[in-house]
């Protein structure tokens, strides 16, 4: 534990984490973007994620602790940053030199986590029910409208869409801010950050795409 | 310009402190900040008042003494300059300004609007320098050539005046930029390379053992340094930090 | 010659520093453990005297009045520093530096002093490049040379406009590495407020500690005082706000004779005042006149409508101009002394040819060197046949590169452009070269006092050379002193830790509560700035650029009077056992006080202009400076006797073996 001692192995281990669970993102997304052009597609790569060994028992693992390392760090840091200013300013201009999200990625990281609750229950939850509770046989086309009825509910639909926000701001500031963290500033970074803020519009677009096209073409028997 | 000030006033280091409001009329455009404050002062002094107290020095802008949070901002709102360079032309007649000393858990309060920034002075003292005798009996000056290129970033990074506007403006009052800045300067010189791996290490660990938060890399410090050190800086010391650990 | 003995080692001028290094006494490292030393000031000479001396294995202990060494208002040097290391290959050596700072000191100086001065400049660059600081390099690799005024070679090292801030660092690092070591403890917002004599010999000092206001006392085999200028008397001057003379003036009146105090610089290119309000005075970096034309307009009413706003610089017709410098002074033109360049500013302005609003301006204008770094840069670019808008623009962009950090700060305190429009100078009080009277070994005339840097009366005449002052502390600091010292010291390897508890220390602590308390009970009429105002103004106006007998008399009695009058009614609020910045100012504002009487007396007493002392009475018909070489070819040392007006002079005659006196001539 010594590693996480210093206040710059803290930011390695926040920054990997995240760069790790923005990798994860791009796997999540181009699956589930099958669940719209390619029903039969989205049904193999969900079932070969479910049933596949190695993704089980060692990279779902890694994932969870991956996200809990990533927000129990997110939280120690808060705590240690708040600690680090004792006495609050009177007027604080926080927007007069940084921008929002990076001022509140705590904030957008909290609602995702809520989220992320939300998404377990859902989603892992029920798959983990199914499989090694109620021990269903393996089905390798289910998954294709279990996922459409879950966003037939506008609540669920709407929660889901506003997390996208939230998760666009995190990563509107995370992904660029993860190799700073790691010292990669170079001439690259101002390309690099442009290229960072289109993935984290993109892919929470394409999520949010994914869940209204579902809530709005109802699987209908 | 008749201006609305509100100042916080603390007595000592142990006392709680408060925001007094005054009222200052006749204050002109040419004057600096601090000028201003000492038309102010002149004005408690001869009401048998106590003047408020702040750290002032060099007033042009490179001793690093001058450190005010301005309506909530440090050095106020111009760029690339400390309070002592801050011109009232900058704010206009009826303007309220909060005036408050930097805030951090490392900078403790000592009086009024002055700061105890030994903090500081203790990570220098950790590493920032290279561990030559100042006997003059060294090589000439000109037996090694450094890149200009490298010479100049190493200035750049030198320019630091230490003042702690970094540190006052970010939201987790982290040391970063100042740290970084002293262990860049010396990763760039051939000079300081011998000694970078433990530099940055205890460099590192004092800032962490002052009580400084950590850096979300928000970069209000860059925005907010009279001298604009760069965040390639802090990118610097992490990649230094990290190759130094990886070699254990 | 008596009690002014300069301990001047025999021997040709070159060898004269090795040779007393190698028969002066040396402490052995062992003992050296048992010696404490106090160092008063952290700038170049204190800093990089401490760092060296508690390398050396002495115990030392830093005093200084801001919250950090490195604060030191050497910081605030922008230019450079010199050294005769002859890189361009411009036919430099030791004895043109040497040459030229005893010339541009007007004869004045000590030559064994110089000499040794420019002996170990070379030294210095090389152990500051070892050090880390980051000099100005060409594309080569090589480190960059600038020239400065009054010279006719490139030796100015420097690192951007930030010269002294880095030198500074440097210094501060090196204390660092010391204080990490617990070879030097650092008392850091402590003032000193007086020193204490035993037996003879300075053995500690009554400091204040500036946060709680106690009173402490420090014991030491040696006090070294390294605490800069007292430009502060002047008010307004490019000094820091906190720059005082207490501890060389506390020193004075326990026996140290104070030298030359008259010998005072002031700098030709400062940003004018702006109104009554101005605390201080900001300067622009001499290099600027490597680059930048000085004028003001050849006609009086074109002058006149300047002020009045009616007509712009840039309108004035290139015939109508009067490049003044140029015109005296053909071949150093822009880059006289900064003596002349002052004097030759203020007789323009005197004559009605001022620029700004209180007449009291020029104009240092980059137009033309712009234009012609944009043509260069255009030809090394090949942009063939470029017109006039791309040629400024690179212009431009060469003058931002060299100079960009002085121009951000002249638009940010004028609110003028300075590429578009001529900047407005004039010259302020920069440098004081009197101070404490030293001998060969930097000791005061109090046994085991030492004195550093701008501190002391130092190497620099009556005239101090840009980019000299970087290179006297440190030199002082790192190369001088720490050996000097050791002959002293090594009489008292056998003393042992210095009591605290002695009939001295008492008697020196009350003195020091006595006048705490005597400023604290003034009726509190005016404000300790009210008295430090009207002492700049008497100075200024009397004391100044131009002296003559008759105001300087009458300075001596105004500021005795207002002297009188600061302790019967200066008002002090707050307590004597806080932190009270009133009573910290007013405590300097004191001595200020008298040493501005001593000042005037000096001044008085100078009949002959040279250097920055520059009397009306003795002048060339054209106004040159008239030096009086058969009278005054001496150090006046001045001994405390009680009032400033009652001090009795002590000369050193200068003799000068290696270089003939002459007439300076700029021509």
């Amino acid at each position: 534990m010594s590693l996480i001692k210093s206040s710059l192995a803290r930011k390695y281990v926040m920054a990997l984490s995240g760069l790790f669970l923005v990798l994860f993102l791009i796997l999540h997304v181009t699956i589930n973007l099958a669940s719209v052009f390619s029903p039969d597609f989205f049904n193999e790569a969900s079932h070969f994620m479910g049933y596949n060994p190695l993704i089980q028992f060692l990279m779902q693992p890694i994932l969870i602790i991956g996200v809990v390392v990533h927000f129990i760090m997110g939280f120690v840091l808060e705590i240690q940053n708040k600690k680090a200013r004792d006495i609050s300013y009177v007027k604080y201009k926080g927007s007069a030199n940084a921008p929002w999200v990076s001022r509140n990625m705590i904030y957008s990281g909290l609602v995702i986590l809520a989220f992320l609750a939300l998404h377990f229950y859902d989603f892992w939850v029920h798959e983990m029910a199914y499989k090694y509770v109620e021990a269903n046989p393996e089905d390798p086309t289910r998954y294709y409208h279990e996922t459409v009825e879950k966003f037939a509910p506008f609540w669920r639909t709407v929660l889901y869409v506003v997390s996208f926000v939230l998760l666009s701001l995190h990563l509107w500031h995370g992904f660029a801010s993860s190799f700073q963290s790691m010292g990669v500033n170079n001439k690259y970074t101002p390309g690099f950050k442009k290229f960072a803020k289109i993935f984290a519009v993109v892919v929470p677009l394409a999520f949010a795409f994914i869940a209204i096209y579902h809530h709005l073409n109802p699987i209908t028997l | 310009m008749k201006l609305y000030l509100k100042i916080w006033r603390q007595k000592d280091a142990s006392s709680p402190g408060k925001i007094v409001d005054y009222t200052l009329d006749g204050v002109e455009g040419d004057m600096s900040f601090l000028e201003m404050l000492d038309i102010l002062n002149e004005e408690l002094v001869s009401k048998g008042e106590e003047p408020v107290e702040f750290d002032h020095d060099c007033r042009e802008g490179i001793c690093g003494t001058c450190s005010l949070q301005i309506n909530g901002e440090p050095h106020g709102p111009d760029r690339l300059v400390t309070t002592c360079q801050l011109h009232m032309r900058k704010f206009k007649d009826g303007d309220t300004i909060v005036i408050e000393p930097f805030r951090a858990k490392a900078f403790p309060v000592i009086k009024d609007l002055i700061v105890d920034r030994s903090a500081f002075d203790r990570i220098q003292q950790a590493g920032g320098y290279i561990s030559v005798n100042t006997s003059g009996n060294t090589i000439d000056a000109n037996t090694i050539p450094i890149n200009k290129h490298d010479a100049d970033e190493a200035m750049d990074a030198a320019t630091c005046i230490g003042c702690g506007a970094c540190v006052a403006a970010c939201k987790n009052a982290s040391a970063m930029l100042f740290t970084s800045a002293k262990v860049s300067q010396f990763a760039l010189l051939p000079q300081g390379r011998i000694e970078a791996t433990e530099r940055v290490q205890n460099m590192v660990r004092q800032m962490d053992l002052e009580g400084f938060g950590n850096c979300t890399n928000t970069g209000a410090c860059e925005v907010e340094c009279p001298k604009g050190i760069s965040l390639t800086n802090i990118a610097r010391m992490n990649r230094e930090y990290l190759s130094a650990i990886s070699k254990g | 010659m008596g009690i002014l003995d300069s301990k001047i080692p025999s021997g040709p001028l070159a060898d004269k520093w090795t040779k007393h290094k190698n028969e002066i006494n040396l402490v052995n490292p062992a003992n050296k453990r048992n010696i404490d030393i106090i160092v008063v000031g952290t700038g170049l000479a204190g800093g990089a005297a401490a760092a060296t001396l508690a390398e050396l294995g002495y115990n030392v202990k830093t005093f200084c009045y801001q919250d950090s060494p490195r604060r030191a208002h050497s910081i605030a040097a922008q230019g450079g520093i010199n050294a005769a290391k002859n890189y361009q290959g411009d036919g430099d050596s030791n004895y043109r530096l040497f040459y030229d700072t005893i010339k541009g000191g007007d004869y004045r100086s000590r030559e064994a002093n110089v000499y040794r001065l420019a002996e170990v400049s070379g030294n210095i660059i090389d152990q500051c490049v070892a050090q880390g600081v980051p000099f100005a390099r060409e594309y080569g690799g090589m480190l960059d040379n600038r020239s400065f005024g009054g010279v006719l070679v490139s030796r100015t090292f420097y690192a951007k406009g930030q010269t002294g801030q880095q030198l500074l660092l440097g210094a501060y690092a090196a204390m660092n590495r010391q204080i990490n070591r617990g070879k030097i403890q650092a008392y850091n917002r402590h003032e000193m407020m007086d020193l204490v004599l035993v037996d003879g010999k300075a053995r500690g000092i009554i400091a204040r500690d500036l946060v709680s206001g106690k009173i402490e006392r420090h014991s030491a085999h040696a006090v070294v005082l390294a605490t800069g200028g007292y430009g502060n008397v002047f008010y307004l001057s490019t000094n820091a706000m906190g720059s005082n003379v207490m501890a060389a003036w506390r020193a004075h009146r326990k026996g140290a004779f104070f030298a030359n105090p008259c010998f005072t610089q002031i700098h030709p290119t400062c940003i004018p005042v702006s109104g009554e309000h101005q605390s201080k005075l900001t300067l622009m970096s001499e290099s600027l006149r490597n680059d930048g034309r000085i004028w003001v307009p050849k006609k009086k009413e074109d002058a006149i409508a300047i002020r009045e706003g009616k007509l712009k610089p840039t309108e004035i017709a290139e015939e109508d101009r009067d490049y003044y410098l140029e015109r005296r002074y053909p071949a150093f033109g822009n880059l006289v002394p900064r003596d002349v360049a002052s004097r030759a500013a203020k007789e323009r302005c005197d004559a009605g040819y001022g620029v700004n609003k209180t007449g009291e301006a020029v104009f240092l204008d980059f137009a033309s060197a712009i234009k012609r770094y944009g043509k260069e840069k255009a030809l090394t670019s090949g942009i063939k046949n470029p017109d006039e808008a791309t040629i400024i623009k690179l212009g431009e962009e060469v003058i931002e590169a060299k100079y960009g950090n002085l121009f951000q700060m002249y638009e940010k305190i004028v609110d003028q452009n300075p590429y578009k429009t001529p900047m407005m100078i004039y010259p302020a009080v920069h440098y004081t070269m009197g101070g404490l009277w030293v001998d060969y070994n930097l000791q005061t005339t109090i046994p085991g006092c030492y004195a550093a840097g701008e501190a002391n009366f130092s190497d620099h005449g009556a005239n101090r050379l840009g980019a000299s002052a970087l290179m006297q502390g440190l030199a002082d600091g790192y190369f001088v002193l720490p050996y000097t010292i050791g002959d002293y010291l090594s009489h008292d390897i056998r003393t042992g830790p210095i009591p605290t508890d002695t009939k001295e220390f008492d008697e020196a602590e009350q003195d020091v509560r006595n006048r705490m308390e005597k400023l604290m009970s003034g009726s509190g009429i005016h404000s300790v700035d009210y008295y430090h105002k009207k002492l700049g103004k008497i100075m200024w106006n009397k004391c100044g650029m131009a002296r003559n007998a008759k105001d300087l008399e009458s300075a001596m009695t105004e500021i005795s009077e207002l002297r009188k009058d600061f302790w019967e009614n200066v008002k002090v609020p707050g307590s004597m056992d806080s932190k009270n910045q009133e009573l910290e100012k007013a405590g300097r504002v004191a001595d200020f006080l008298e040493l501005g009487e001593l000042f005037a007396k000096d001044a008085l007493h100078r009949n002959e202009s040279c250097g920055g002392h520059f009397r009306e009475e003795y002048q060339t018909e054209d106004g040159e400076a008239l030096r009086d070489d058969e009278n005054f070819k001496y150090v006046a040392a001045w001994e405390y006797t009680g009032e400033p007006k009652d001090a009795k002079l002590h000369k050193e005659d200068l003799v000068y073996e290696n270089i003939e006196l002459k007439t300076r001539s700029y021509k």
